[in-house]
C-alpha cells in the first residue's frame, strides 16, 4: 500500500468507529433516557404511558401502606398535586414520610398509579435531591438554596 | 496553637509552590542550571510543608479536637480509631488536602527519581506540577480551609456519615487519588514537551512508568470503590453508571488508551502528537471528575452535601488548565517532528485501533454524563441518563475491542501477518467456542448473548496465555528450555498478559453476574425458610445488638444446602446514634466465586420483615479481574527497562539509536 492509501484506510476506519458511536448515542438518547417530572407536570398530562420517567417530590405524611409481600405504596406530592406510587422491593434507609424522594418507573396504559422500579436513596440525610428542590421552589414550598 | 501551625504551613507551601512555578522556567529560558535546580529544592519543601499540615489535621482528628470546625462536623469521640484516622479525608476539606498531598508527593518522586532526566525537561515538568499545586492550594485556603476554629469548642462532634464508617474509606480514596492525581505527571510531561518543543522516544520512556503507576492505582481504586458500594449500600449493585462513577471511569479509559499509545511512541516513535494530546485529555478528565464530585452539579447516589461556590472555583481551575494546555497544544503541536510509518496490519495498527475504540468509548461516557447538564441549561428540561443508555452505547463499542485484544501482542511491529496470528490463536478460539456451547448446553434458557459474553472472557484469558507460551517458544523447544525461557521473559510481557487475563476474568464476572443471578424479595417472620439458588435460608428472627457508636437489629439466617448446614449469614439494620441515621448492613456469604447476598428492609407491624435475597453468580470475578489487572501493572513496573531508564542521558540522534528491545 502507498502512504496515501495507508492514511486513507486509517481515516476511514476512524470515521467508521466514530460514526457508529454517534449513531448509537443518538439512538440511545432518543429512547433510553428518563425525563424528570413533578406531580403537577403529570396532572397536566405530560406523561405518556409506558415511557420511563423520574418522578420527584415529598412523600405524603401517613400515605405509606404495605401490601402483599414486599409491595408498598405511597403518595408523592409537590403540595399542589399528588401521584400514587407502587413499588415492590426494599425502600432505602433514608426513605421517610414528609421527606424528598425520587422514584423511577412508568405509568402503565390506563392506570393512574405510577409503577416504580427504583426509589432513589441518598448517602446523606440533610441532602434534598436537586430536581425535587427545584420543583418545590416553583411551588414556593422550599426556602433553602 | 498547633492547629494554626498547620494552617500556616499550608500558606508557606503555597509560597514555595509559587516560587517553584516561576523560577525553574526562568532558569530554562536563561539556561541557568542553578535556577533550574531550584525546582527540586522547592518541590521537597512543598512536600514537607503539606505533609506537616496533613499530619496536624490527622492529629486533631485522633485527639478529637472539636475546636476545629472540620473535626466537629465529621468526627465523634466514640468513633473507632481507624475511622478517626480515615475520617480525615472523609469530608470535602480533608479530601482536598489529601488530593494536594498526593500531588506534591508525585512531584517529589519526579524530583527524587528524575536524576537521569535532562535538566531542562525536569525543571519544566516540576514547574508545571507546581502550577497545579498552586491552583489547588489556593482553592483549599480560599474556599475549603480545614483548619477553621470554633469558639467555644463544642463538647461532642457530629460524627462521620455512617456510610463512610467502613474500612473501604481507609483504602478507596487514597488509591483513587493516586490514580487521578498520578495522571498529572503525564500531563506535566506533555505540557513541558510542548513548551520546550522537543519530544522523542526517551520522553515516552519517561512518561510510561508514571502513567502505568497511576493506571494501576486507579484500577485498584475503582474496583475497591465498586465492591464497597456493593456491600455497603445494600442494593446488591456493583456499578450504577452514576456520574461520580463515570468521573473516575473516564480517566481510566483515557489512561488505558494513553498507556497503549505511549508504547507505540516508545518503541516506534510514532503517534507522538496523539500521545501528547491523550496525556492532556486524561488529566483533564481527572480534573473534570474532581469538579463533578466536588461541585454537586449532578445528582448522584454517591454525592454528599456540596457547595456551589467551590464548584465555580474548580470550574475556573478546570478551564484554565484544560483550555491553556489545549491552546498550547494547538500552537505547538505542528512544530513537533512526525514519527515512523507502519502498515495498518501491525502491532502499531492494533494499538491505534485500541486507542480509537477506547477514546470513542470515553466520548460516549462523557456525552452521557454531561448531556443532562447541557440539556438543562439549554432547554430547562431535566432528564436522567442511566444504565440503559450506557449499556446501549458503551457495550457495542467494547465488544470489537475485546475481540481484537488477543491479536495485538501477537502481531509484529511495523508489518504483521494477520493470517499467521489467527492460526496461532486457533486453540484460544476453540476454547472460547467450547465455552459458548457449554454455557448454552448447561444453562437452560440462557440468552445467546450471555454465552457469547462468557466466551469472550475465555477468549481473552486463553489469548493472553497463548501470547506468553509462544514468546517462550512453546512447541518449538523442549519443556525444560521452555520453562527457563518463560521465567526469563521480560516482566513487561508478564504485565501485559496479566492485565489482559484480568480483563477476561472481569468480563466473565460482569456477564455471568448480570445474566445468571437470581433475586427474591419477600416478607419473613422468625422460623420461615426460603429457598434461593438451591440454598435454604432459615430466618432466626431479629435480635438487637449494640456497637461502639450505633445500635442495630441483626437478622440471622442459617444456610443449608441439601440438608447440610453451611453457615450463618447475618444482615443488620443499624442506627448511628449521633446522627440518628439508619444504614443497612448486607449479609454476604461467598460460595466458590459466587455470593449469597441478603439485605433487610422494613419491619411490619406483625413482626415480619422484608428480606431481599440475591444469588450473585460469579460476581467476585469482577473485582478479582481488576486485582489481576493491577498486579499486571505492578509486575510491568518492575521491568528492568523501566527501572534503569539508561538511554535517557544520551541525546537521541535518531530512530537508529534505539534498537528494538527483544520481546
Amino acid at each position: 500500500m502507498t502512504r496515501k492509501q495507508k492514511r486513507l484506510s486509517l481515516i476511514a476506519g476512524g470515521l467508521g468507529v466514530i460514526g457508529l458511536a454517534v449513531l448509537l448515542v443518538m439512538f440511545a438518547l432518543s429512547s433510553q433516557i428518563a425525563y424528570f417530572q413533578s406531580p403537577t407536570d403529570i396532572a397536566e398530562g405530560a406523561a405518556p404511558p409506558n415511557q420511563r420517567i423520574r418522578l420527584g417530590g415529598l412523600v405524603v405524611d401517613g400515605s405509606v401502606t404495605r401490601g402483599e409481600g414486599a409491595e408498598v405504596s405511597f403518595g408523592v406530592t409537590d403540595t399542589a398535586n399528588t401521584v400514587e406510587v407502587v413499588y415492590n422491593g426494599i425502600l432505602p434507609d433514608l426513605f421517610r414520610e414528609g421527606q424528598g424522594v425520587v422514584v423511577e418507573g412508568i405509568f402503565e396504559a390506563g392506570n393512574p398509579v405510577f409503577r416504580a422500579d427504583s426509589v432513589l436513596a441518598k448517602h446523606d440525610e440533610t441532602y434534598m435531591p436537586k430536581e425535587v428542590a427545584d420543583s418545590l421552589k416553583e411551588q414556593g414550598v422550599w426556602q433553602g438554596n | 496553637m498547633i492547629i494554626e501551625l498547620g494552617h500556616y504551613a499550608l500558606v508557606l507551601a503555597l509560597a514555595a509552590a509559587l516560587l517553584q512555578s516561576v523560577v525553574p522556567i526562568i532558569g530554562v529560558r536563561r539556561s541557568d542550571e542553578g535556577l533550574m535546580a531550584m525546582a527540586t529544592v522547592a518541590t521537597m519543601a512543598t512536600l514537607a510543608l503539606v505533609l506537616f499540615s496533613f499530619c496536624i489535621l490527622t492529629w486533631s482528628y485522633l485527639t478529637s479536637d472539636f475546636s476545629v470546625a472540620n473535626v466537629w462536623e465529621n468526627s465523634h469521640s466514640l468513633k473507632p480509631l481507624i475511622y478517626k484516622f480515615s475520617g480525615v479525608w472523609g469530608n470535602h476539606e480533608g479530601s482536598m488536602l489529601l488530593w494536594v498531598l498526593i500531588l506534591v508527593l508525585f512531584s517529589a518522586l519526579v524530583a527524587g527519581f528524575g536524576r537521569n532526566l535532562p535538566s531542562e525537561l525536569k525543571a519544566t515538568v516540576l514547574a508545571v506540577q507546581a502550577w497545579i499545586v498552586t491552583a489547588f492550594l489556593l482553592f483549599i485556603l480560599m474556599t475549603s480551609n480545614p483548619f477553621l476554629r470554633l469558639a467555644p469548642a463544642p463538647a461532642e462532634g457530629q460524627d462521620l456519615n455512617p456510610i463512610l464508617q467502613d474500612p473501604g474509606l481507609a483504602i478507596h480514596p487514597p488509591l483513587l487519588y493516586l490514580g487521578y492525581v498520578g495522571f498529572s505527571i503525564s500531563f506535566s510531561f506533555a505540557v513541558a514537551a510542548l513548551i520546550n518543543g522537543r519530544i522523542d522516544a526517551a520522553w515516552a520512556r519517561w512518561v510510561r512508568p508514571w502513567t502505568l503507576a497511576a493506571w494501576t492505582a486507579l484500577t485498584a481504586g475503582i474496583a475497591m470503590g465498586s465492591y464497597w458500594a456493593y456491600y455497603e449500600l445494600g442494593w446488591g449493585g456493583w456499578w450504577f453508571w452514576d456520574p461520580v462513577e463515570n468521573a473516575s471511569f473516564m480517566p481510566w479509559l483515557a489512561g488505558t488508551a494513553l498507556l497503549h499509545s505511549a508504547l507505540v511512541m516508545e518503541k516506534r516513535e510514532a503517534l507522538k502528537i496523539w500521545t501528547i494530546l491523550l496525556a492532556i485529555l486524561t488529566f483533564s478528565l481527572s480534573l473534570l471528575g474532581t469538579f463533578l464530585v466536588r461541585s454537586g452539579v449532578l445528582t448522584s447516589v454517591h454525592s454528599f452535601a456540596t457547595d456551589p461556590q467551590r464548584g465555580i472555583f474548580i470550574l475556573c481551575i478546570l478551564a484554565i488548565f484544560v483550555g491553556g494546555a489545549l491552546t498550547l497544544f494547538a500552537l505547538r503541536a505542528g512544530t513537533l517532528s512526525q514519527g515512523g510509518l507502519f502498515a495498518p496490519i501491525s502491532r502499531e495498527g492494533a494499538l491505534v485501533l485500541n486507542n480509537l475504540f477506547l477514546t470513542t468509548a470515553t466520548a460516549t461516557v462523557l456525552t452521557g454524563t454531561l448531556y443532562p447538564l447541557v440539556l438543562e441549561s439549554v432547554t430547562g428540561s431535566k432528564i436522567s441518563v442511566g444504565a440503559p443508555f450506557f449499556n446501549l452505547t458503551f457495550g457495542p463499542l467494547m465488544v470489537p475491542l475485546l475481540c481484537i485484544v488477543p491479536f495485538g501482542p501477537l502481531l509484529a511491529w511495523k508489518r504483521g501477518d494477520l493470517w499467521a496470528v489467527t492460526q496461532r490463536l486457533y486453540l484460544a478460539a476453540g476454547l472460547a467456542l467450547v465455552t459458548a456451547l457449554g454455557v448454552l448446553w448447561f444453562t437452560t434458557g440462557a440468552p445467546v448473548l450471555a454465552a457469547f459474553g462468557v466466551a469472550l472472557g475465555v477468549w481473552l484469558i486463553a489469548g493472553s496465555l497463548t501470547d506468553l507460551a509462544l514468546r517462550a517458544g512453546f512447541g518449538r523447544v523442549s519443556p525444560s528450555i521452555f520453562l527457563r525461557r518463560l521465567i526469563g521473559l521480560p516482566r513487561s510481557a508478564f504485565g501485559t498478559a496479566l492485565a489482559h487475563f484480568g480483563l477476561g476474568v472481569t468480563v466473565i464476572g460482569v456477564v455471568a453476574s448480570t445474566v445468571f443471578s437470581t433475586e427474591l424479595v419477600t416478607r419473613l417472620k422468625a422460623g420461615d425458610v426460603i429457598e434461593a439458588a438451591g440454598y435454604e435460608l432459615a430466618f432466626g428472627g431479629l435480635q438487637p445488638a449494640v456497637g461502639p457508636n450505633f445500635t442495630e437489629l441483626q437478622g440471622r439466617f442459617a444456610v443449608t444446602k441439601d440438608g447440610r448446614a453451611i453457615g450463618d449469614i447475618t444482615s443488620a439494620k443499624r442506627l448511628y446514634t449521633a446522627r440518628r441515621m439508619p444504614t443497612t448492613e448486607a449479609g454476604i456469604m461467598t460460595r466458590g466465586f459466587s455470593q449469597l447476598y441478603v439485605s433487610l428492609g422494613d419491619e411490619g407491624e406483625d413482626g415480619t420483615v422484608v428480606v431481599r435475597v440475591w444469588w450473585k453468580s460469579w460476581i467476585t470475578f469482577i473485582w478479582l479481574g481488576a486485582v489481576i489487572m493491577s498486579i499486571g501493572g505492578c509486575v510491568s513496573l518492575l521491568d528492568r527497562r523501566l527501572r534503569i531508564g539508561a538511554p535517557a542521558r544520551r541525546r537521541a540522534p535518531g530512530p537508529a539509536a534505539h534498537p528494538e528491545p527483544a520481546e
